[in-house]
């Protein structure tokens, strides 16, 4: 087996370059995600298991890791539903102002995050231009974990939104007339052809839009109020750490979040997998 | 047992057995098959013209090929019939019934597109049981019966065992017999193909063909289909319906067609022919300044096409009144040899079949004289 693996690797390809291109490949990586990734653990070998224990189980940590990870599923869950729309209408429909609604997506992406939560903290504060409405409903926003939930949607729009356009755009007209001719009617077609064949364009969007969600921190630290226990995100807890110098206990909540995140994501990635074996399709 | 009969025999079974009381079971107790009436139908997509008034009658359980080259509208003509788009003028009736108001989900009729158009998440089965799935729960036939249904018609299109692969798993000929089975779940009243071998290679083209001769004969469905391969149209349709340009130039066999083709589009079309531009006058026909001994009696005078098909001509050797023309080319083709004459002096081009053991040398003279011909006056 051996033998033929080592055959296939060294046979001579049409497409050149592979020892060169996999080199920068591996040292590439190395630098810029392995290495970091590394040194982080091998800091936290530094603590005890005891001493890890005792900051994984901390009710502070825990609360912020929940409201971290909650508010980020929450907020890629809104994106996932809003986002299909909005990629629907940009590519299925023509109307004036299209090409500027398609740019707007993009710009949480090249929003200064600061910016985008001084901005969403003015509109949503007791004296914003919402927050006034809700607030004598009794809707705290700014503030509160809806705020959290509430900039973590807007920087995550452009994930979902960028995955699904092209695939959207390479739905065939005929797949839906198909279903058109066989009697289904248009709410039957969307929801049993067009959004099956979304699905993994959809999860791989969530992926994108819940890990950018978990990491976010500057458009957060402005809405969130940043109370302890209730309203402070785990990354803004490990900023705290690192001001007061503790840098054992950073890298531990750091390692923790890293640890909760591969899961998720190797767990995700399975399913895709699964789903394209069984499909014989992406 | 034909896999009609066993079909019968399965809904009897169905029904003795299971005492299901659903309409369902008598609809497949016989195949529905209605007359298509299309009336002047005009259809412009923009500023592009597509059909330009088009009528034609469809019998019931008639299978007839629209045959075209691209952009004569044969496509279009199909789509309007199905629902998918919608006249700009006319109508469409199916049996009585206008159809013009109703949308194509309440038209029941079978499309099969040409990229089969499957789903791409559903294995075979669920393709095929698509149809009588989505149906109204009053109407929707119960879950062993759509069962009995799917691998009913996997066994008509010869599939058997594939239910449970996916449409990326198939073959390009096993694909268009699951479209094609998808279609006819759903019992259509009228069943309309697009190019239904155009995406397959030519020996698979050629077994789907007479399967699907063999599968109208079994069903009679009236069946509707758009193919650019005159070969297939007349190999395969009861009637053949010509277009070209948005309108249907002639209706008929596969014997009229070729036989007596009504408009130099067709003859040119269908068929291997040749044209040489003639001026006719008084009864005799000028190429160029030869007088051929050609009998152009009743035809007008003023210049004209005179149309012949390669087989149709013999040597002529020192007569008078021949086509003469120089050997620019020749080809076996099957039993014969294939000349590409050049005639008279502005060298029209033109084929005459000559037997394969003829000795003919390039640039030799050929004099001949077509046995049956046509000439249709020409505009310009």
């Amino acid at each position: 087996m051996t033998a033929i693996a080592i055959g296939t690797w060294r046979k001579p390809s049409i497409i050149p370059g592979f020892g060169l291109t996999f080199g920068f490949l591996m040292v590439y990586l190395s630098l810029i995600v392995l290495i970091p990734i590394a040194l982080l653990i091998l800091r936290t070998t530094q603590l005890s298991w005891a001493e890890y224990w005792a900051i994984a189980t901390n009710a502070r940590v825990v609360a912020a890791l929940r409201l971290s990870f909650g508010a980020a599923l929450i907020a890629a869950a809104i994106n996932t539903v809003f986002g299909i729309i909005v990629a629907w209408v940009l590519v299925r429909y023509e109307f004036p102002g299209r090409r500027l609604a398609d740019a707007i997506v993009d710009l949480p992406f090249a929003l200064p995050t600061a910016v985008a939560g001084i901005a969403l903290t003015a509109i949503f504060a007791k004296n914003g231009w919402v927050g006034q409405y809700t607030e004598p409903l009794g809707i705290k926003i700014a503030y509160t974990s809806i705020g959290v939930v509430i900039a973590l949607t807007f920087i995550g729009l452009p994930f979902v939104v960028r995955t699904l356009q092209p695939v959207i755009m390479e739905i065939e007209r005929e797949t839906e007339e198909a279903a058109a001719t066989l009697g289904a009617s248009r709410r039957q077609t969307v929801f049993r052809v067009v959004l099956p064949t979304l699905v993994p364009a959809l999860l791989t969007g969530f992926v994108l839009a819940l890990a950018r969600g978990i990491g976010e921190y500057g458009s957060v630290v402005f809405i969130a109020g940043n109370l302890p226990y209730r309203t402070e995100i785990a990354p803004l807890l490990i900023v705290i750490r690192l001001t007061e110098f503790d840098y054992n206990g950073a890298t531990a909540i750091a390692t923790i979040m890293l640890a909760i995140s591969f899961v998720m994501f190797l767990a995700i990635n399975l399913i895709q997998v699964w789903a394209r074996r069984r499909f014989g399709y992406v | 047992m034909t896999a009609l009969a066993q079909f019968r025999r399965d809904t009897d079974y169905i029904e003795a057995n299971l005492s299901l009381v659903a309409p369902f079971v008598d609809e497949r107790l016989r195949v529905k098959t209605m007359n298509v009436t299309v009336e002047n139908l005009v259809k412009a997509f923009g500023a592009t013209p597509a059909l330009h008034g088009v009528s034609l009658e469809i019998a019931s359980g008639e299978l007839i090929a629209l045959v075209g080259p691209s952009g004569s509208g044969k496509t279009t003509l199909l789509r309007l019939i199905a629902g998918l788009d919608f006249p700009n003028s006319g109508r469409v009736l199916f049996g009585a019934e206008d159809a013009s108001s109703k949308s194509v989900q309440e038209r029941n009729v079978g499309f099969v597109f040409q990229n089969y158009a499957l789903f791409k998440h559903m294995s075979v089965f669920e393709n095929i049981a698509f149809g009588l799935r989505v149906r109204p729960r009053a109407t929707r036939p119960s879950e062993a019966s759509i069962r009995q249904r799917v691998m009913t018609l996997l066994d008509l299109v010869q599939l058997n065992g594939l239910e449970k692969r996916f449409p990326g798993q198939l073959s390009g000929g096993q694909r268009q017999r699951v479209a094609f089975a998808r279609a006819l779940a759903i019992e259509p009243g009228v069943l309309l193909l697009d190019e239904p071998f155009g995406a397959l290679d030519a020996k698979v083209r050629k077994e789907l063909r007479r399967w699907l001769r063999e599968i109208h004969d079994r069903t009679g469905h009236t069946t509707v289909f758009v193919t650019h391969d005159q070969e297939e149209a007349l190999e395969l349709a009861d009637r053949v319906v010509v277009m070209s340009q948005g309108r249907i130039e002639q209706v008929g066999s596969a014997d009229d067609i070729y036989d007596n083709p009504a408009t130099p589009f067709v003859f040119d079309f269908i068929g291997d022919s040749s044209a040489l531009p003639v001026i006719v006058d008084k009864g005799s026909i000028a190429l160029d300044d030869r007088i051929l001994s050609i009998d152009a009696k009743g035809h007008a005078d003023g210049p004209a096409t005179l149309f012949f098909r390669p087989n149709h001509v013999r040597l002529a050797g020192q007569e008078s009144g021949s086509i003469v023309g120089t050997v620019t080319g020749s080809r076996r083709h099957g039993d014969i040899r294939r000349l590409e004459l050049e005639v008279g002096l502005a060298r029209h081009r033109c084929e005459i079949d000559v037997p394969a053991d003829s000795e003919v040398s390039r640039n030799g003279r050929v004099a001949v004289k077509p046995t049956d011909w046509r000439l249709f006056p020409r505009v310009s």
